[in-house]
């Protein structure tokens, strides 16, 4: 989206009282007006981005670094890597963004971002601690002491479907599963997806054509239907690839949990 | 040990001039509670309200329930308090790291097990949400936020038209908050509040030992009858309406009060209760060194992990 086009949801944001903005992609720093959207954003309000990290070089980090100085807000960098050594991140990313991604990382790191590394798990559950080693490890090598790591399941859709497999025609939610359900943890409950074909209901499903809930925020904020396959992994797991400030916390969740003796 | 009023401030006179000390995220620190409530005497506080969160982290969880319940500080819940008073599995804090929610069951167990049944059952009974009046500001006190005990209002991640839409929906000036155990305070349009009191349980995660609660004062608040006293407003509705001209003249003051306490002692009977040293640490020496994934960007890079 251009400069142009986001103004005016940035102005509507306003109105309404929205608390932070996103902005993904593909790879929003592909994106020409990017910093002008951001340094607009953080006007108004915290921005988180998140980002493969390939595309960074020093002027550009330097230029979000003094748009971060100059806020009062957050400017949160989330980057994307899936594996901790080119051998494993490169197969599902591409040819050479390991390599790339370290170095924007180092980027980063030199002109005090500490960003949140996500990773999409793509091993089994039980190798977490072995694979979290490995990523400390790589991250070490670049300067990052403390580094945040977030491993994220699966959307078992588009090219990680082909790559590992799909939903099976089981997964789906059913009325009953949603009783005594906090729908607080899912995104959809607490936020909306502005492209430029309208606002849409979540980030995994914006090339769906249901998706779109209107052409402002405040009449996108409807009731969306669980019905898609990849909304089993927003119930299973909440909204993990949001940040802990977004509403997405566990209240209801946990208050429904079973009690303890006592 | 903490006779009734004992040590509450001298005046709970609702007539009397406006300084309200606001305190929460207890955490179980019974030692700086202790050193509070004689601050908040000797710096002429009126009132006092706490926040919610009075166990976690500390020692003798049970200590600071009886202080509190002797000294009959109104208290708003918290997320600790509804867990524990309603014998739910975890603190609700609402942690995503894994290394957070270990450290998180470890200090909840704790507290569970050293909770008297009696207290449990006062804590589930806590109100949700306080409203008062200081001046002519309508001040709403809760643990998060108005609309959810838990959720996270960091400075850096809160914006101005959100804090006015929350100013808009649930009919105040002032809100006040402590969930997060960072203190900030800001004004994003005339005489509209957002303050977070602080935590006297652990300190700020910047290095130093002390920690921290507010104390606020609307000044020249006895201009009229209806800008006088700290008052319960629950059953006021109908006085709700703000007054622009009353709020002008009376500048609303936010102070935030650095705290010493003993903290060696603290830390010391934490140590003997077996409870983790990376909890000590923090005690020691004003560095958050668990439950710190949440931070958002700026107030990470403030911190020492």
């Amino acid at each position: 989206m251009s400069f142009d086009q986001i103004l005016p949801y940035l102005a509507e944001a306003i109105q309404i009282g929205v608390k932070e903005f996103y902005f993904t992609g593909g790879e929003p720093f592909i994106n020409p007006d990017l910093p002008k959207i951001l340094e607009a954003t953080l006007r108004i309000g915290p921005a988180t981005v998140l980002t493969n990290a390939t595309l960074f070089n020093a002027e550009l980090v330097k230029e979000l670094a003094a748009m971060r100085d100059s806020s009062k807000y957050s400017l949160e960098l989330r980057v994307s890597i899936d594996g901790f050594s080119p051998e494993t991140n490169d197969p599902i990313r591409g040819p050479g963004t390991f390599k790339r991604a370290m170095r924007g990382i180092k980027l980063l790191l030199d002109e005090g971002f500490l960003p949140i590394i996500t990773a999409m798990r793509s091993w089994p559950i039980e190798q977490d601690e072995a694979q979290l080693y490995g990523f400390k490890n790589s991250l070490a090598n670049v300067g990052y002491r403390y580094p945040r790591i977030k491993l994220l399941p699966s959307l078992r859709i588009g090219q990680e479907a082909l790559r590992d497999r799909g939903y099976s025609e089981h997964d789906y939610i059913t009325t009953s599963m949603m009783v005594g359900y906090d729908c607080s943890q899912l995104m959809c409950s607490n936020s909306r997806i502005v492209s430029t074909r309208g606002v849409h209901v979540c980030p995994i499903l914006v090339d769906q054509p249901n998706s779109i809930l209107g052409e402002r925020i405040s009449t996108a904020r409807q009731a969306f239907e669980l019905r898609h396959q990849a909304c089993m992994t927003c119930y299973q797991y909440g909204a993990l690839c949001s940040n802990a400030s977004s509403a997405a916390t566990s209240f209801e969740k946990t208050r429904l949990s079973r009690p303890r003796s006592i | 040990m903490h006779g009734t009023n004992s040590h509450s401030p001298k005046s709970q006179n609702p007539n009397r001039p406006q300084c309200v000390g606001l305190f929460g995220g207890v955490y179980s620190n019974y030692l700086a509670l202790e050193a509070l409530l004689e601050d908040a005497e000797r710096r002429g506080v009126h009132r006092l309200y706490c926040l919610g969160d009075l166990g976690a982290f500390g020692p003798f969880p049970d200590r600071v329930c009886q202080i509190l319940r002797e000294t009959r500080i109104p208290i708003v819940q918290g997320n600790y308090d509804n867990s524990i008073g309603n014998g739910l599995a975890d603190c609700q804090c609402g942690y995503t790291d894994p290394r957070d929610n270990y450290f998180a069951k470890l200090s909840y167990d704790y507290t569970f097990q050293h909770t008297s049944n009696d207290n449990k059952a006062w804590l589930q009974k806590l109100s949700p949400e306080i409203r008062i009046r200081l001046g002519p500001y309508r001040i709403l006190l809760c643990h998060g936020s108005p609309r959810k005990m838990n959720e996270f209002l960091w400075e850096t991640t809160t914006s101005d038209a959100f804090l006015n839409w929350l100013f808009e929906k649930y009919n105040t000036d002032i809100i006040v908050g402590t969930h997060t155990g960072l203190h900030w305070h800001r004004e994003t349009s005339p005489g509209k509040h957002f303050i977070n009191c602080g935590a006297i349980g652990r300190p700020p995660n910047d290095g130093q030992a002390t920690v921290v609660y507010t104390i606020i004062n609307a000044e020249n608040a006895g201009l009229s009858d209806e800008a006088s006293g700290v008052s319960d407003d629950r059953a006021k509705s109908e006085n709700a309406g703000s007054d622009e001209k009353a709020k002008n003249a009376c500048q609303l003051k936010v102070d935030f009060v650095r705290l010493g306490y003993d903290f060696e002692r603290l830390a010391f009977e934490m140590a003997s209760e077996g409870l983790p040293e990376e909890f000590i640490e923090t005690i020691r020496t004003g560095w958050w060194t668990t439950c710190s994934e949440v931070l958002p960007a700026k107030e990470r890079a403030r911190g020492l992990y």
